[in-house]
């Protein structure tokens, strides 16, 4: 990875809602996939403590935008910044493989398809938020601080009773919930969903929106939803991105994510609103 | 979609639709046509040639019944050496295999110009049969269950690195996608990913594995490679053929016993333990 760079001194790239400032940036984003521009010079900036929600029509980009900012894919142009997430080296660590890995180190991801091992319990699952911290050859169990959280993020998403059934035997929706118990028992201070509620009753995704939001305000984790319901992307975000065939054609509060924007992302002409 | 759009929709799709069906049936008749020739040019297809064959194994089968077990108090070391070997030559095998089939597998982080080495290597270590690779090891290490063990050991290594690294690839991608996101090391993707998802697989082939290298453990006896082999063998060339029967039955109740306590740990395995 060659796009990342490490901003030492938080600095507001993009127009952000109130006093926040960025946490992660992106500038000029380009991402060509078998000769298809998936994003084309996409611009924008997420604040820690904010939650923002990225919405769009299916192909727009929304999935390829998140798995850029947590290193799955490359971008083929353009450049990803991050600000202040404990990078080693400063300035100099531009552009190098240390400044992803420090960012992953505080990243994770809630996948729309849960990116579970079926035949593992869902403890086992869970405990696979720690595996950069434990010697893949290494004989002995994982360690207790990583049992631990495991365990509470488990019973975070209410599934402390069954954590040694096997993820087979679960629903979509209790599924999904493990998946997000994984992301969480690592502490992030970057969390990307990906779809995070899609297989859930619309009562339980409210709540645990509602949750991840806390959560977000409280700890000044940076927040970054993927949606497609845009009434529950309404009442969690505070800024919303919506991208259409690629670019960015909505970029501001949630407040003024109205009908007519809404529209606007989803018909296939770029009109930018928004801030 | 209205009535009038479907036979637009299937016009353009009925050109491409009928070269595939084409090139299809073109594909099953150039089998076929392969299989028949195969038979044609090994002689099977000569039908003359089946008529002594079964009157010859009626009387074998009758020279061979019932089985003569009077000396079975010989045949202990023999059994064990080729249980042994079996055992040995597996798990030398499947302990070369597994790191080599992480280095084969597109999906475990190994750059394609090693990937495609390590495919190479594994073929060829593979296209030797055991048997010729017991013949090599006698003469370099001598007789005994030893150049047995090497034998399969080497041979198995090429089979279950193939079978091992097409498990790999066989995995769902996105629990390997998760830890990278997190930044786990390849290592740790293959360890905590890949492995888990495939280990059902890979125990699949390796049960199998040790079932076949039992059988050619008796079959590396006629070259020098000891074990129960040679003792059937024997008792073939002397014309013992109640005794070789007797043998046989023993090598069967092994096989079956090897197979049952493979389903069993299959089993063990699927749970979890």
């Amino acid at each position: 990875m060659s796009m990342l760079h490490f901003v030492p001194n938080p600095v507001a790239c993009w127009p952000l809602p109130g006093p926040a400032t960025p946490a992660l940036s992106v500038d000029g984003l380009c991402v060509t996939r078998g000769g298809r521009q998936i994003l084309r010079q996409v611009s924008t900036a997420f604040a820690a403590g904010v939650v923002t929600v990225v919405v769009g029509p299916s192909g727009a980009g929304k999935t390829t935008l998140l798995n850029v900012l947590n290193g799955l894919v490359e971008p083929t142009g353009g450049e990803v910044f991050a600000h202040d997430f404990g990078a080693p080296h400063g300035v100099d660590s531009l552009r190098s493989s240390d400044s992803w890995a420090a960012l992953r180190q505080h990243t994770a991801t809630i996948f729309q398809d849960h990116a579970l091992i079926g035949r593992l319990s869902a403890l086992d699952n869970v405990l696979l938020a720690f595996a950069e911290s434990r010697h893949p050859l290494s004989p002995f169990p994982w360690p207790r601080f990583a049992r631990e959280a495991a365990a509470k993020a488990l019973a975070d998403v209410g599934l402390l009773d069954r954590a040694f059934d096997r993820v087979e035997n679960f629903s979509g929706g209790e599924r999904q919930r493990i998946g997000i118990a994984r992301a969480l028992a690592r502490g992030p201070r970057l969390l990307l969903g990906d779809e995070p509620f899609s297989s859930l009753d619309q009562p339980l995704a409210r709540r645990l929106g509602q949750d991840l939001r806390a959560l977000a305000v409280r700890d000044g984790v940076t927040l970054v939803l993927v949606l497609h319901q845009i009434a529950l992307a309404r009442a969690l975000a505070d800024r919303i991105v919506g991208l259409n065939d690629g670019r960015v054609v909505f970029d501001g509060p949630a407040e003024i994510f109205d009908a007519e924007a809404e529209a606007s992302v989803f018909t296939s002409t770029p009109n930018t609103k928004g801030s | 979609m209205t009535e009038m759009a479907q036979p637009a929709a299937y016009d353009a799709l009925a050109g491409e639709w009928r070269r595939r069906q084409t090139r299809r049936l073109a594909a099953i008749f150039l089998a076929t046509a392969a299989v028949i020739a195969a038979f044609a040019y090994a002689g099977a297809l000569d039908f003359s040639r089946y008529a002594d064959a079964l009157p010859t194994i009626a009387q074998l089968a009758q020279d061979s019944f019932p089985p003569d077990f009077a000396r079975w108090r010989e045949w202990g070391r023999p059994l064990l050496e080729t249980l042994a070997t079996g055992i040995a030559g597996t798990a030398l095998g499947a302990t070369l295999a597994l790191p080599l089939s992480a280095l084969a597998a597109r999906n475990a982080g190994a750059p394609v110009w090693l990937n495609e080495t390590v495919r190479f290597w594994l073929g060829a270590v593979r296209s030797l049969p055991g048997l010729i690779w017991g013949v090599i090891f006698v003469a370099a290490v001598g007789f005994g269950p030893l150049p047995g063990v090497l034998a399969l050991g080497v041979h198995s290594t090429g089979m279950l690195g193939k079978l091992f690294f097409e498990a790999l690839e066989h995995v769902e991608p996105g629990p390997g996608a998760a830890l990278r996101a997190q930044g786990a090391s390849r290592l740790g993707v293959f360890r905590f990913a890949l492995l888990p998802q495939a280990l059902p697989r890979l125990t699949d082939a390796l049960i199998y594995r040790l079932e076949h290298n039992l059988r050619a453990a008796t079959t590396l006896g006629i070259v020098g490679a000891g074990g129960f082999g040679l003792e059937i063998v024997t008792a073939f060339h002397l014309f013992e053929y109640r005794e070789a029967s007797a043998l046989i039955l023993v090598l069967l109740a092994l096989i079956t016993l090897v197979n049952f306590f493979g389903a069993t740990l299959r089993r063990a395995m699927l749970r979890g333990f």
